[in-house]
Order: structure tokens, then C-alpha cells, then sequence
């Protein structure tokens, strides 16, 4: 949100109530079951026991809930280092103007209609050596590669799935950013004979603050929060090389039925997104600012 | 000349990008059209025995494309009720300040922070109780979730990028509130609702998690449908690719629509 003087007015809450309602409906009931499950040890719907935080101790002694974490933290890592450096220059190298623009708009918009489970299915294919392209090329060019049974490879072809399927939604975003900086600015620039490199260090970018902070966070929380794409392509592996947060907390609520412990590794899991988002938003709140200081 | 090369080098680029996002899907429309056995034994630019079966399939079998009407109806309502609650709320935050407002916006992204396993199960306890299991609403209900955060963060942005004199002046010609919104900025931020639409769309029709387990019969959606293919005995790929080929084409409308909004960009500065 923008940080200039803006009047205030109480009755403005009377606007966003419609959210609040509709939000709270599916929010608030959710977070305080699993809440009251965290604290329980549910032996039969009839049976449970009050626990404590028990299981939240519990959960943080876990050696392989840490490596998931490093794991998941990598993973994010790397997804934003690849994906909103190659959306940027993706929104810039995208026509402006004509059929050309729309073709490209819808193109590179293909990837994220599709549903998640189906992208899984289609790298799945794709990527093995017998009947799929990626897969098929590698090895014909004498790279053994197999995302089944090398970890790395594994890794890399997760990684792969996501900029592919993700990269489009920053270079979307991107794109919205820079239309809308008015042709004035680069005409003024052109007066100044500003180089390409100024053109883009201090007008473009800071005109798309706004819509880098969106992707940056989006990028963020759901990558960190990826499930169904890995599940299909590699089930977690091999071994645990692609088990990231989300497979982790689903085997241990689904595969063993330990509902309090799973609910309170869920909360745990939720508050460091929460943190991680809270101190990414603020970071890059304060960036602006302090940009929008340097240029009046 | 320098400029030529520039240019250059970004149409390569840009090619090499596109190449990249369209070779898996040609790789899925290039199943699509082949028999599960040809699939499963041998390397094909080309389908060698071009069939439409898969896609016959899917167009009789009630059970495939009842899942594409459910699909469809669940994420035009929760489009609809994105943006419509949006919209104020998003006037609101862009306009006024007021108790609490900074964290209020923040709690609402939280909203798209807590990671659906186990989430599962209150879900369905509470929709279940409520009655709305199983119907295309509650489907869209529970989109909302992460719908209504994103809609309502998009449009801010547009919202903010107009200058609020318009607001004042329009206040001072004597337009009510609702008058101004509706014959005034909604035209002005006609690029954001476009963008904010395609998102909501978008989003809410590719969740497989919510959509599955909220459903089971008269609201199940393409997505679970498409799962089941997956447990059947082998895999069925040839009907999941021409299946996944059509989950692609009402968005692909959808972008072709809003194009023009997301080309344009910010209406700021046109006034």
C-alpha cells in the first residue's frame, strides 16, 4: 500500500466488511479446529486427550522435519533467483503493441491454465528417456539423465517444472507494470540521453515495485508451499531429494494418521510463511520508500 | 545499427522462451492424438495413427465432461463474488486510512498462507455441517479464500496509480458514492478488474486440492475427474493429455478477452 497522506475515514470499514465476512467463513472456523487438534491426542472421535504442546515440542525435535525445511527453503530460494529475473526480461522483451503482443500474452499465459496435477502428468512424460521429448533429446545428446533415479536430476526437473509452469504470472505481472508507465517519462529520458541500463534502473523498476511485490510474495508462499506438481512427477524422490514441506506434513496426517501432531506441525509450517512473508513485505516496502526519497 | 541488434538479440530470446513454454504442451497435444499403445511404445514427433477416440471420449462420457459444467459454474460464481466484494474493499484501502487498516490487508494475504493438508479436514467437517457439500458454492466459497486477498491486492495497485482528484471532483459535480464508482472509476480501472478477473480464474480453476474434497458427485470438478484417470489400472495417458488439452482452452478465451486490459496497463496518466 502506498504510504501518502491519505485522509482518514472510519466509515471505510464499512467497505471492506463484504471481505471480511466472506473471508472469515472459510478462514477463522479451519484455523481454530486445527488449532484445537494440535493440542489433542485423537485416539478415536470419541477419545482424545489433552496434550498440551506436547506435539509443537515434538515437532520441532524432528531431524527430517529440519531437512524438509532446508530443503524447502532452498527450493523457494532458487524459484525466485530464476523466476522474477527471467519474468522481467520477459515482460521487456514482449511486444507492446499489435497482434504480435496479444499472440505472445496468450502463449506464454498457457502454462498457468493448467491444472496442477495435469502439469505433474505432462513433465512426467516429458521427462522420461523412452517416450518423452526432454527426456528423449538428453539422452540422445549423451547427458544421463533420469529424474527417477538421480537426485539431482530430480531436483533440477522440479526446478524446471516450475519456472516453466510460474515464470509466466511474474512476466504477466511485469508486463502490467511496465504499460503503464507513461511514454512522457521515456521521452524525457531519451532528452537526457539516459542509457538503456538507466532507463531501466530508475524508471522501469521502480514503476514496477508494485506488481514485483505481488509476484515476489505469490512466487514465495506458494512455491513454499508446492505440493501437487513434485507429488506427481517424483512422489518426493528419490529417496527424500524432492520432498519438500508440503509432502513431508501429507505423509505424516495422511500415511499415519497422526492428526495432532500433523496439525501441529501445520501451524508451525503456517507461521513461518507467515514470518518469512512478513519480513519479505516489509523489506520490500521499506526498499520503495526509500527509492521513491532518493528520486524527489 | 546498435539498435537493430539489440532488437534482435530480445526477438531470440523471447523465441527461445516461447519454444521452451510451448514444447511440453505440444508434447501433451501430440499425446492427445495417439492410441495408449503407440504412447507407451515408441518415440514420435507425430502421432503415426492419428486418432480423435481420446477426444470422443471425453465429449460423450458424461461422467468426463460434467466435470468441465462443474468446473466452469464454480469458478464463474467465485469470479463474480471476488470482484464484487473486492472492488470497495480495494477503494477503500487505496483511499482512506483508518483503524487497523494496514493489518487487515496483511491478514488477508495470511489467508493464502497455511498449507492445505491438513486444512483438509476442517473444511470438509464445516462445509459438511453448513450443507454446502458437494455444490458448485461451496466450491466457490472456499476459493474465496485465496481469491478475494489476490483481487483485492491487484486492484488496489490500479486504484492507487488514479489520482484521487477525480474522486473530488466527482464528489463536488454531486455524484453520489455508488454513481461515481460505477459511471466513473470502474471505466478507469477497467485494466485492473480485467487483470484481477484473469487471476481469479485462473487460480480457482486449477486447485485440485479444495475443489476434490469439497465435491463427490453433482459438483465434481475436471480436475478430480482427471485424478481418477491416474489410480485406474495402468495409466490412462492418451484421455488424460486430450483431457488436459481442453482444461487449457476456456482460460486461453479467458486471456484472449483481457488481453487488451493486461497490454494496456495502469490507467494512470491518461487523464
Amino acid at each position: 500500500m502506498s504510504t501518502t497522506t491519505k485522509p482518514v475515514n472510519q466509515k471505510a470499514w464499512f467497505l471492506i466488511l463484504p471481505v471480511l465476512l466472506c473471508v472469515a467463513f472459510s478462514a477463522i472456523v479451519p484455523l481454530m479446529t486445527v488449532v484445537n487438534y494440535s493440542v489433542q491426542d485423537i485416539i478415536s472421535p470419541e477419545r482424545r486427550v489433552f496434550v498440551g504442546t506436547e506435539w509443537f515440542a515434538s515437532i520441532m525435535r524432528d531431524d527430517e522435519l529440519h531437512a524438509a525445511l532446508l530443503r524447502q527453503l532452498g527450493f523457494s530460494l532458487s524459484v525466485l533467483l530464476v523466476e522474477i529475473p527471467l519474468g522481467i526480461a520477459l515482460a521487456l522483451a514482449m511486444p507492446a503493441k499489435g497482434w504480435k503482443s496479444s499472440a505472445v500474452l496468450v502463449v506464454i499465459s498457457l502454462s498457468l491454465l493448467i491444472p496442477w496435477n495435469v502439469v505433474g502428468t505432462i513433465w512426467q512424460i516429458y521427462g522420461r528417456a523412452d517416450i518423452g521429448l526432454l527426456g528423449y533429446t538428453l539422452q540422445q545428446i549423451g547427458i544421463d539423465y533420469s529424474y527417477t533415479g538421480n537426485a539431482s536430476d530430480a531436483w533440477l526437473t522440479v526446478l524446471m517444472m516450475d519456472v516453466w509452469h510460474w515464470t509466466p504470472l511474474v512476466a504477466l505481472l511485469a508486463f502490467a507494470g511496465l504499460r503503464s508507465i507513461p511514454d512522457a517519462y521515456y521521452q524525457a529520458a531519451r532528452i537526457d540521453g539516459a542509457s538503456k541500463f538507466a532507463v531501466f534502473r530508475y524508471i522501469q523498476l521502480p514503476k514496477m515495485r508494485g506488481v514485483l511485490m505481488i509476484a515476489v510474495l505469490l512466487r514465495f508462499m506458494d512455491s513454499f508451499m508446492i505440493y501437487t506438481e513434485p507429488f506427481v512427477l517424483t512422489g518426493g524422490g528419490p529417496g527424500n531429494a524432492t520432498t519438500f514441506l508440503s509432502q513431508y506434513l501429507t505423509q505424516k496426517a495422511v500415511g499415519q494418521f497422526d492428526l495432532g501432531p500433523a496439525a501441529a506441525f501445520s501451524l508451525i509450517y503456517f507461521l513461518i510463511i507467515l514470518l518469512l512473508c512478513f519480513v519479505l513485505y516489509n523489506w520490500m516496502q521499506r526498499v520503495g520508500t526509500q527509492k521513491a526519497e532518493v528520486e524527489q | 545499427m546498435n539498435h537493430e541488434r539489440r532488437f534482435q538479440k530480445r526477438t531470440i530470446f523471447l523465441a527461445l522462451y516461447l519454444l521452451f513454454a510451448l514444447l511440453p504442451i505440444y508434447w501433451m497435444i501430440n499425446m492427445s492424438f495417439k492410441t495408449n499403445e503407440e504412447i507407451l511404445s515408441n518415440f514420435s514427433f507425430f502421432p503415426q495413427q492419428f486418432t480423435w477416440a481420446n477426444y470422443v471420449r471425453i465429449f460423450t462420457d458424461e461422467s468426463w465432461y460434467s466435470g468441465y459444467i462443474n468446473s466452469l459454474i464454480y469458478v464463474a460464481i467465485n469470479t463474480v463474488i471476488s470482484l464484487t466484494v473486492a472492488l470497495p474493499a480495494a477503494y477503500a484501502f487505496s483511499r482512506y486510512t483508518f483503524l487497523g487498516d494496514k493489518h487487515v490487508f496483511f491478514w488477508l494475504l495470511t489467508n493464502r498462507m497455511t498449507p492445505p493438508a491438513v486444512f483438509l479436514l476442517p473444511f470438509f467437517q464445516l462445509y459438511s455441517t453448513v450443507g454446502l457439500m458437494d455444490t458448485h458454492l461451496g466450491v466457490a466459497l472456499a476459493h474465496l479464500l485465496f481469491n478475494v486477498p489476490l483481487a483485492v491486492w491487484i486492484l488496489e495497485g490500479f486504484m492507487s496509480g488514479i489520482p484521487r482528484e477525480i474522486d473530488e471532483t466527482a464528489y463536488i459535480d454531486g455524484y453520489s458514492f455508488p454513481r461515481f464508482f460505477v459511471r466513473i472509476f470502474l471505466p478507469l480501472i477497467k485494466a485492473g478488474v480485467g487483470v484481477a478477473a484473469f487471476f481469479c480464474f485462473m487460480f480457482s480453476w486449477v486447485e485440485l486440492l479444495l475443489a476434490r474434497t469439497l465435491t463427490s458427485v453433482n459438483a465434481k470438478p475436471i480436475v478430480a475427474t482427471m485424478t481418477r484417470t491416474v489410480s485406474a489400472s495402468g495409466m490412462d495417458w492418451a484421455t488424460l493429455a486430450a483431457a488436459g488439452v481442453l482444461t487449457i482452452v476456456p482460460g486461453a478465451i479467458v486471456i484472449w478477452f483481457v488481453r487488451h486490459y493486461i497490454a494496456k496497463g495502469f490507467a494512470m496518466g491518461r487523464v
